[in-house]
């Protein structure tokens, strides 16, 4: 380095963390006028253009003008400033954050998948409309239901979709009714797609033992609510026990049971949904089947009915006759479509792929073994964070920040100080109901030494709280950015690169 | 492990979940595979799909093949992004909220708005969530939305199940004309103080690149707000975009900018506007602020507006922004850049025109609609079954039939041509059609 310094560069700088904390520019403030990484020489032959001069614009404002290696350099580098599951243990609760096998993306990337057009004729599409039918078959028997549309492009529109569904079958058996019941435990989806749906949101109450029961929903019941909205296994990751009781008082009302999936990952070789006195079922095969999230999508929510809602499910249906695949859209009753074409199918085939590779003994086991990790970890970190509920738990568990108030060490300063240990934090402050909630969610793919350091970490976070609060809450220290400003961020919203760096007002 | 916490056997977790259920949860599926009979497996389904490079597509409708630089694939497949999650923790996932951030900026930049979020799930759900946006916006007094009948028929479809239990609005349709642009007309003739906004492709489904100039001046006159479609954004490299024509929203399909076709998902939708409508928009946001030691830095914000703190007051239920996709475009943006965007994009102009010129001139098909348009077009045949047949035997799937959706477009075609359609084989397609 000394001789380098003699042809003007500058010094490197000592202190590593400084040199890691300088911020990457934006794309925006690099480039010289003209560059490009793409390269298409002029065309010779011109048709007539059709278009008039006065739709045409001048080059792009602001536009970038960099070279490929300069591109790649840009994106490598804000790469490496991302916890991400291939870099670090991420028990992000809810969110199933299981290890994505490279073989899903290997085959999705094969021209026969990720090369045709949604356009084509079906004929020629045989192969892929096949996959699509076999994960339909799968996914209903891993679930217990009757009938399955792939549709939904995620959870939210799974939710949307089912809800829908059961508006549609309610009024066509005279009355859409009004309201939706939703625990207080719910994802905040549920409500919102509720709404989405043209319903009424009432909230219930868990019980101390944080579950719902049917008492509670019996006194709630009445011919104007159309369906309650379960997660089970629920947000606290306990198993709703009553879940066939609660279904038998809505049923008995004329109302139906809709089970948001988001925690299937514990129920695989369990129990299924549809035995549960379930009508309506959503999957994330993002969480469940192992497809990549992708830093927020794209996911899959497919969503699955009993028979008595089957004529409802949005088109395309697909259909199997003589050993041909088809498509059918003329479906008077079918809510109509809810995306284009055939839904997120790179995802599909990814989470096909998954299923098919561990089998349905290899998917049982996936959910025995995510069970055994929450409950190693709810069990080591028992004397060290406060529990939230005393029954056992099933592919996550839930603590709170109560030991650590008397330090003055809240549940954002633990997570903040984890990410010096490595980890990703769990998912914090949710469910609303648990106060100062950490919701550890480790999966099934992780290692009994991965949990032991990850548990080690806690315990050392907890010492910390006692005997040096500061450091735990003054952290992150080791990350590339310190404790971000979220006020002043939302105060005055700068959301895109502007010279004049103006805000929304 | 069993021994840390307490207990003999996996079974004694299961203990509390009643045995009916318990009983009755085998999975009866074949047993797991090895990696290399999954890969052959889904190799010999993959075979029998008609893919880009066995076969000659100049098919459109939403979904493109366009080229998409090997660096995209490179950094999509990164697992620092592709196995990260949303970035609920804005200290260790600077790398995907400075990419979404310039993502936001990127679609500003291209579509003319001042403000974009990070994505929706397509461009079908983009039309939708733009219509919600628009019934938060304006009065309910205003509650008619006049919808083109050449908007991509998908994303009317799914507007219209957006809206089906909305009891508030009312949805119309617009015809279009001989241009194969919306019947100005028509719909002059019924905008009125009621209607709550206009939803137009730009360019529409059958290609064509509406004029907006009348169609924004016709809709301020009575206070209703333009909402602009883009099914095929590469346009914009080239076309005067959505902002300046005066759209309040615009919003499209982003799969033309660097993602496969993949049978039409995943892509992403892109949701711009003006920012005066800020806190009515769905979906995430990135902004940019500092940390404790004064470095910029980028986080969601405006969560308020969202589902996980709004719940059922929340603008959308949407939670995902398609980030790996949006991703992708971002790289693919980033290296076409200014010159290079707008070189595909006449190459686009330049490939497809020649494609109609040659085809009506070489063969009986004739134009359909006489306006402009990007790289799309509606061609008639005299008997289009058995047009398609000859293609199909020729491995050429030459457009997309009309009739499913337009029956007095029954013996149309809407042909798409590409950078990726070389002249040899628009001269195959002429071919095969034969005279």
């Amino acid at each position: 380095m000394r001789e380098r310094r003699s042809n003007g560069l500058s010094e490197p700088s000592a202190d590593k963390h400084q040199s890691e904390a300088s911020p990457p520019s934006l794309l925006f403030e690099n480039g010289s006028p003209g560059r490009s990484g793409f390269y298409w020489p002029v065309e010779s032959e011109k048709g007539q253009t059709t278009i008039p001069k006065t739709f045409l614009r001048e080059d792009i404002p602001g536009f970038p003008e960099l070279g490929e290696l300069e591109v790649l350099r840009h994106f490598t580098r804000l790469s490496q400033r991302n916890f991400a599951i291939e870099t670090q243990f991420y028990p992000l609760g809810s969110c199933t954050m299981k290890y994505n096998p490279k073989v899903n993306e290997v085959v999705a990337r094969l021209p026969g998948f990720a090369q045709i057009h949604p356009l084509a004729p079906v004929e020629f599409l045989q192969g892929a409309i096949k996959l699509l039918y076999e994960l339909e078959r799968v996914l209903i028997e891993i679930s217990g239901m009757d009938f399955i549309s792939l549709q939904p492009s995620a959870g939210a529109q799974g939710e949307l979709t089912g809800l829908m569904l059961i508006r549609a079958c309610l009024t066509e058996k005279g009355n859409p009714r009004t309201k939706i019941i939703v625990p207080d435990t719910a994802h905040g989806t549920n409500p919102a797609s509720s709404t989405l749906c043209g319903y009424d949101v009432v909230q219930v109450s868990s019980t101390a033992r944080g579950m719902i029961d049917a008492a509670t929903i019996a006194k709630e019941m009445d011919e104007e609510v159309a369906a309650i909205m379960i997660t089970n296994p629920n947000t606290l990751g306990l198993f709703e026990k009553d879940i066939e009781a609660i279904a038998a008082v809505v049923h008995a009302k004329g109302g139906l049971v809709y089970l948001d999936g988001a925690n299937l990952n514990a129920l695989m070789g369990v129990a299924k949904p549809g035995h549960m006195g379930v009508d309506v079922l959503h999957m994330n095969l993002h969480k469940t089947f192992s497809t990549p999230h992708g830093g927020g999508g794209p996911g899959a929510g497919p969503v699955a009915v009993k028979e008595s809602l089957s004529e409802y499910l949005p088109v395309p249906r697909i259909v199997k006759q003589d050993d041909k695949f088809k498509l059918l859209e003329d479906c008077p009753q079918s809510i109509g479509r809810v995306r284009s074409f055939f839904g997120n199918f790179g995802i599909l085939v990814r989470a096909y792929t998954y299923i098919i590779s561990l089998g349905g003994e290899g998917l049982v086991e996936s959910s025995r073994m995510a069970l055994l990790n929450a409950n190693y970890i709810r069990k080591n970190l028992e004397k060290a964070y406060q529990i939230a509920y005393g029954e056992p738990c099933m592919h996550e568990c839930i603590f709170t920040d109560r030991l650590q108030h008397k330090y003055g060490v809240s549940t954002l300063d633990i997570a903040k100080r984890l990410l010096d240990y490595g980890f990703h934090p769990p998912t914090i402050y949710f469910p609303l109901v648990v106060s100062g909630a950490l919701m550890i969610e480790p999966t099934e793919t992780e290692t009994p030494e991965t949990l032991d350091a990850f548990v080690e970490a806690m315990h050392s976070i907890a010492q910390e709280a006692k005997e040096n609060p500061d450091i735990v809450k003054t952290a992150p220290h080791s990350t590339p950015v310190r404790r971000l400003d979220e006020a002043r961020a939302a105060r005055k919203p700068i959301l895109r690169w502007d010279p004049a760096q103006v805000g929304v007002e | 492990m069993l021994r840390a916490i307490g207990i003999d056997s996996i079974e004694e977790l299961y203990r509390h979940i009643p045995e009916t259920l318990r009983n009755r949860a085998k999975i009866d599926l074949p047993e797991g595979l090895t990696e290399l009979a999954v890969r052959r497996r889904l190799a010999e389904l993959a075979s029998t799909n008609a893919t880009a490079s066995d076969w000659s597509l100049f098919l459109g409708g939403g979904i493109y093949h366009h080229f998409i630089p090997s660096a995209v694939d490179a950094i999509i497949s990164r697992s620092e992004f592709s196995t990260s999650y949303t970035p609920y923790q804005p200290e260790v996932s600077q790398g995907t909220l400075q990419a979404l951030f310039e993502y936001q900026t990127l679609i500003c930049q291209l579509t003319g708005m001042e403000i974009s979020n990070a994505g929706v799930y397509d461009g079908a759900s983009a039309a939708a969530e733009a219509v919600l946006m628009s019934r938060r916006i304006q009065p309910t007094n205003r509650r008619r939305v006049l919808m083109s009948r050449a908007l991509h028929p998908h994303y009317r479809a799914v507007v219209a199940t957006y809206l089906r239990n909305l009891d508030d609005v009312q949805l119309e349709e617009v015809s279009f004309d001989g241009n194969g642009a919306t019947d100005m007309a028509e719909l002059t003739r019924r905008l009125d103080d009621q209607s709550m906004c206009v939803i137009v492709g730009y360019p529409n489904f059958f290609g064509i690149i509406e004029d907006l100039a009348p169609i924004q001046t016709a809709c301020a006159k009575h206070g209703a707000q333009l909402v602009t479609v883009t099914p095929e954004p590469l346009a914009l490299g080239l076309l005067k975009p959505p902002g300046p024509w005066g759209a309040d929203i615009a919003v499209g399909e982003g799969q033309s900018l660097g993602v496969p076709m993949t049978l039409g998902g995943p892509g992403f939708g892109f949701f711009a506007c003006q920012k005066k409508f800020v806190r009515s928009m769905p979906g995430r946001l990135v902004g940019e602020t500092v940390d404790t030691e004064g470095h910029r830095g980028f986080v969601l914000t405006l969560a308020t507006r969202e589902q996980h703190i709004r719940r059922e007051k929340a603008t959308s239920n949407i939670c995902t922004s398609q980030t790996l996709c949006t991703l992708a475009s971002t790289v693919f943006m980033s290296l076409l850049g200014k010159s290079g965007i707008r070189r595909l994009a006449e190459v686009n102009v330049s490939r497809a025109h020649h494609a109609r010129d040659r085809l009506l001139s070489e063969t009986r098909l004739e134009s359909c609609f006489s306006g402009p348009f990007f790289n799309e077009f509606v061609v008639r045949a005299r008997n289009l079954e058995s047009l398609l047949h000859r293609c199909a035997a020729a491995r050429i799937a030459p457009g997309v039939a009309l009739g499913q959706w337009y029956p007095e477009l029954d013996d149309c075609l809407l042909v798409c041509v590409t950078e990726m359609n070389e002249r040899e084989e628009i001269e195959r397609l002429v071919g095969a059609i034969g005279r």
